[in-house]
């Protein structure tokens, strides 16, 4: 694969700010990167040369008259195709979004611009989010960059694959049930869901509202840090959004991990591949030998997850895709009546993996099976919760795989929907339970394909989590 | 194949969503659903009498923002991105009935 | 008294009735577009009121404490309270869901009291989002179908509402025109809303069904679509008799939802849906539990305003006047109740004061123009003889003209002579003399006889007499 530049972030914006590196230099690299490899990876779903070179004009701009562009000034991103950017369209891979232009920003577009970073593409994803493995696209699906007959993770696996084939420094995706972790353990870069409201959803195309997370794609444990320092925060555009200053993440990781305890869940539920599972052991001797001590804890109600997941996402999803009508913006199919026109337009604008999430959550939801269904589900997410918080009282935090195996072959998973579902079994809890988590390249398995390991940690203990992802990163240099 | 959910069930929920699935797609749609459903007898054995529902990851409550209005969204631009508008405001195919 | 006619033979009539009222804030539920009525189509919109894709609601805290506002006026419980997803398609419904308050509402078991002393219960006052306007366009051409369309307005879509829901407490057409018109006043006086019904600001659906007294309640249709006070209490007795015909002649009332058509003065069944409604409630998840501190909910009682039930008690004991007469009720309702006291204590008659304030100050404001002390000296002329109430009229008429003026100086320009009782008493023994068949006729009782007498003596003092007086004066000579 085209190995991005090792250089950080950070050492990218000081060049930058310096006016020692021209912002548009950047673009062009990353764009010329982006012609030569983007189609055979098919990373975006619009690619944003003209506003890329306009904003790096801009930063060069503000560096030369001496003005401070900010701490990711000329840091190239690329965004998942569900957040929304004023005037570019915003997709979210579905037929029913084609060519929608947003009129307003998302928070994150805000933030990060504020902050000088290039947007330089849409990427793709899997239709609404829905998907492990990018295949659920509308517009066809990603090729993962390290063997482009096997997929890239999903759903963001676009943005996954832009940062893993040097189309852009850094990428944002959303984590619903593993949606960044997933595909960055399958390209073998960084990811990261942070807290649930660490990260404001205002502008994020909704999958399942109590689930959302939007987290960084980046080359190194320190670029990803340094995105979510940026975009991490309060916002009053979000009533779930934490109202409280998050402590800086690099900072945080210069810290080892000596005297931390780093807990191996003894009841996980089985399924990973002996390749993923070696390196996770791996991981933990490395971290021994860093200083952390190995505590075994139980998660009991860690393997309801899915169950559950696979009832609350849907219900919620069923909810916020009602909108989808043909009414105010979006696809139309003309029909005699308003409501002829609803069922034809959602009919013909989602795919199938859509509409079978939307059919299960509405029927979760349905009079007669909410106590049944819906209503249990969320009391198992309760027992999920509790008990990572009670293991949280005997480990600073925890490692499991991110995904059972290696990035798989397109088709792999057949017809039958639960077995892509299994690729989340190890991240869904996670969203569940509100907690964050991060995935960290950890060497490769099997054909040489790239091996995530997953850091859990409780609410907020993002600088812990990062210093623990950090050591991991550490011991491959 | 569990009990979980019929064909009926299926036609019934597709209506709720607005979704036109033809006979063969909701008879699909009942396996696929029923499958899924039937990983559900784990959760089906649990006891959970005593156990709240969880509906927020993170505890925040009294949520506000100030009344005071903020520069909205220009009329023209979001009825240019509509799929059909007339008048100024959006036109949609009859509704039928008495206004809801 | 009753407009209405009441129901045939021992029907009873049961009416619960839900109110939705707009709240008076400058913003939306859950946005900070305009809330506004009247302005020009799609004006008012942003993101959460389009139901933009990634759009997130903040709740407006001024809603909620005019929400709070309402429930204590209506002696409710506050308590902490959750929003929840109605989900149903409409195309004024942008977000195919409507954000309101389910299982947890705000504002629990109040209470709201007639004025004729009877108590109706409230049920619940909960928080909801409004939807859009959908305009109904007709075909071309003649034809039915093929050219129809609607078209649709947001600028509503999202605005506060309440919906107060009665308990099923009002027993007729009257107490349910009284209920409505209590509740607009209060909702007024607390500042929660405007409660104008032809704007829209607030909508009555009535619940209606009869029974025989003692026997379980009936099958209930809902009304939509009352649009005035008045028309409260038509739609509710149509629909009763329209029940009633029904079961009279051995049909069963069946659960629906109707509507009042305002021109032909009847319920029409509204299209029936296809589907049973199953809205499929859950909590909204972009949204946080409500909890107001109990500091909180005594700062906003606190502040609440004298509601127009104390108003009325007040006016009535200073008056003496009963508290549902209808001069304490219009003096209230138009806020005028602070004026009149104020007459009194500025030394005039509090039971004249109101009299001419009901009369004469309709078209004035809640602080009328005229000085407290000019309508007070009025008064006192009047008590003390020195006006005929005929006088002080058109002396009031004067004052009113010019926002204020001395009674005594317009008195004396009329030439409005205080008429002493001695020569009133002459031309009382005139009349006598001039018609003694009316007197003997007065003097056996008949009421019609002092009619014509009293007539006479205003014909020869050119209005100048006291009617009063002369009505004393002759049941003096009487005896
Ligand atoms: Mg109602
Ligand atoms: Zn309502």
């Amino acid at each position: 694969m085209a190995a991005p530049a090792m250089v950080t972030a950070a050492s990218i914006a000081a060049a930058v700010r310096a006016g020692t590196t021209k912002a548009a230099d950047l673009v062009e690299q990353h764009l010329a990167t982006i012609a030569a490899r983007e189609p055979e990876i098919h990373a975006f779903n619009l690619v944003l040369a003209d506003e890329a070179r306009a904003q790096a004009a801009r930063i060069d701009a503000l560096a030369a008259e001496g003005n401070d562009p900010g701490p990711l000034a000329g840091v190239t991103v690329a965004l998942k195709d569900n957040m929304c950017t004023r005037g570019i369209p915003t997709t979210c891979s579905s037929k029913i979004l084609a060519g929608w232009k947003p009129p307003y920003d998302a928070t994150v577009v805000r933030t990060l611009q504020a902050a000088g970073a290039i947007v330089v593409g849409k990427t793709n994803l899997d239709e609404f989010a829905m998907g492990s493995s990018t295949e659920n696209s509308a517009f066809g699906p990603t090729r993962n960059p390290h063997d482009i007959s096997r997929v890239p993770g999903g759903s963001s696996g676009g943005s996954a694959a832009a940062v893993a084939a040097g189309f852009s420094h850094l990428s944002l995706g959303s984590d619903t049930g593993g949606s960044i972790r997933q595909p960055a353990a399958l390209c073998g870069v960084v990811g990261v869901k942070p807290t649930y409201g660490y990260v404001s959803r205002y502008g994020l195309v909704a999958f399942a509202s109590s689930l959302d997370q939007i987290g960084p794609f980046a080359n190194s444990v320190e670029d990803a840090a340094l995105v979510l320092d940026v975009i991490g925060g309060h916002d009053p555009h979000d009533s779930t959004s934490i109202p409280q200053p998050h402590p800086s993440l690099v900072g945080a990781i210069q810290q080892g991990v000596e005297g931390l305890r780093v807990g191996r869940i003894s009841d996980l539920p089985a399924g990973a591949d002996p390749d993923v599972q070696a390196r996770l052991d791996l991981a933990f001797e490395t971290l021994q030998a860093a200083g952390a001590t190995i505590v075994d804890v139980e998660v009991p109600a860690f393997s309801f997850g899915l169950t559950a997941y696979y009832l609350i996402a849907p219900a919620e999803a069923s909810s916020n895709l009602a909108r989808y009508d043909g009414v105010r913006y979006g696809l139309r199919v003309e029909a005699a009546d308003t409501d002829s026109m609803y069922g034809a337009t959602r009919t013909a604008g989602f795919g199938d993996e859509v509409k079978r999430r939307i059919m299960l959550g509405t029927y979760a939801l349905s009079a007669g099976y909410y106590d049944a269904y819906y209503g249990k589900a969320l009391k198992v997410r309760r027992l999920i919760h509790d008990d990572f918080e009670r293991a949280y009282q005997q480990a600073d935090v925890l490692l499991t795989p991110t995904s059972p195996s290696v990035a798989f072959k397109f088709g792999a998973k057949g017809d039958n929907p639960f077995a892509m579902y299994l690729c989340d079994t190890y991240t869904i809890p996670t969203n569940l339970a509100g907690h964050p988590a991060m995935s960290v390249p950890f060497g490769t398995g099997t054909e040489g394909l790239p091996v995530g390991v997953q850091v859990l940690a409780g609410t907020l203990q993002e600088p812990t989590m990062f210093r623990v992802a950090a050591a991991l990163e550490r011991s491959m240099k | 194949m569990s009990d979980r959910i019929t064909a009926a069930d299926v036609a019934k929920v597709a209506r709720l969503a607005r979704l036109d699935l033809s006979p063969q797609e909701i008879e699909r749609m009942t396996a696929q659903l029923d499958g899924m459903l039937e990983h559900f007898a784990d959760v089906d054995a649990l006891d959970l009498a005593d156990v709240a529902p969880m509906t927020q990851p993170f505890p925040l409550v009294n949520v506000f923002r100030a009344d005071v209005v903020q520069p909205g969204l220009d009329r023209d631009e979001v009825l240019a991105a509509a799929p059909a508008a007339q008048d100024g405001r959006f036109r949609v195919p009859p509704t039928g009935g008495v206004e809801g | 008294m009753s407009e209405y006619d009441g129901l045939p033979g021992d029907w009873e009539l049961v009416v619960g009735l839900e109110v939705h009222v707009e709240l008076a804030t400058a913003t939306k539920l859950f946005s900070a577009s305009p809330n506004r009525f009247g302005d020009e189509p799609n004006t008012n919109i942003d993101p959460v009121t389009l139901g933009l894709p990634g759009a997130l609601p903040v709740l407006n805290e001024h809603a909620v404490e005019l929400a709070m506002r309402v429930g204590l006026a209506l002696n409710c419980t506050v308590q902490p309270s959750t929003f929840h997803r109605k989900n149903y398609f409409y195309p004024d419904m942008p977000k195919a869901y409507q954000v309101t308050q389910y299982d947890q509402p705000l504002n629990v078991d109040g209470h709201l009291d007639l004025p004729n002393g009877v108590r109706i219960g409230i049920e619940r006052a909960h928080m909801e989002e409004d939807a859009g306007k959908s305009t109904h366009v007709g075909g071309t051409g003649g034809r039915v179908h093929g050219a129809n369309h609607s078209l649709i307005d947001l600028n509503r879509a999202g605005v506060p509402l309440v919906e107060i829901v009665s308990r099923p407490d009002i027993r007729s057409a009257d107490d349910a025109r009284a209920y409505v018109s209590e509740l607009r006043a209060i909702l007024v006086v607390i500042g929660a809303s405007d409660a104008k019904m032809e704007e829209g600001s607030m909508r009555v659906d009535a619940n209606v069904s009869v029974r025989k007294p003692g026997t379980p309640l009936g099958t209930r249709c809902e009304i939509k679509n009352v649009n005035s006070v008045r028309s409260v209490g038509r739609a509710i007795e149509y629909e009763a008799r329209r029940q009633i015909d029904l079961i009279e002649s051995g049909d069963a009332v069946r659960q629906q939802t109707r509507h009042w058509d305002e021109t032909d003065g009847r319920t029409h069944t509204l299209r029936t849906k296809e589907d049973a409604d199953d809205y499929r409630y859950f909590l909204e998840p972009d949204l946080v539990p409500l909890a107001p501190s109990a500091e909180w909910i005594e700062r906003v009682r606190a502040a609440l305003p004298m509601l127009p039930a104390a108003r009325r008690t007040r006016l009535s004991a200073a008056t003496g006047q009963a508290a549902d007469s209808e001069a304490v009720g219009s003096v209230v309702e138009r806020g005028q109740d602070d004026y009149v006291l104020t007459v009194a204590a500025a030394g005039g008659d509090a039971a004249r004061a109101l009299v001419h304030v009901k009369e004469a100050f309709a078209d004035q404001s809640a602080t009328p123009q005229v000085p407290a002390a000019d309508l007070a000296q009025l008064t006192t002329l009047e008590l003390g003889g020195k006006l005929t109430a005929t006088q002080a009229k058109a002396v009031l008429a004067e004052i009113v003209a010019h926002n204020g003026g001395d009674a005594n100086v317009i008195a004396a320009a009329k030439g409005f002579e205080a008429m002493d009782t001695s020569s009133l008493e002459a031309l009382v023994d005139d009349a006598i003399a001039a018609d003694p068949d009316a007197w003997q006729k007065f003097c056996n009782g008949d009421g019609k006889a002092m009619g014509a007498l009293v007539g006479l003596v205003m014909k020869s003092s050119k209005g100048k007499a006291d009617g009063k007086l002369v009505t004393a004066l002759l049941n003096q000579k009487k005896r």
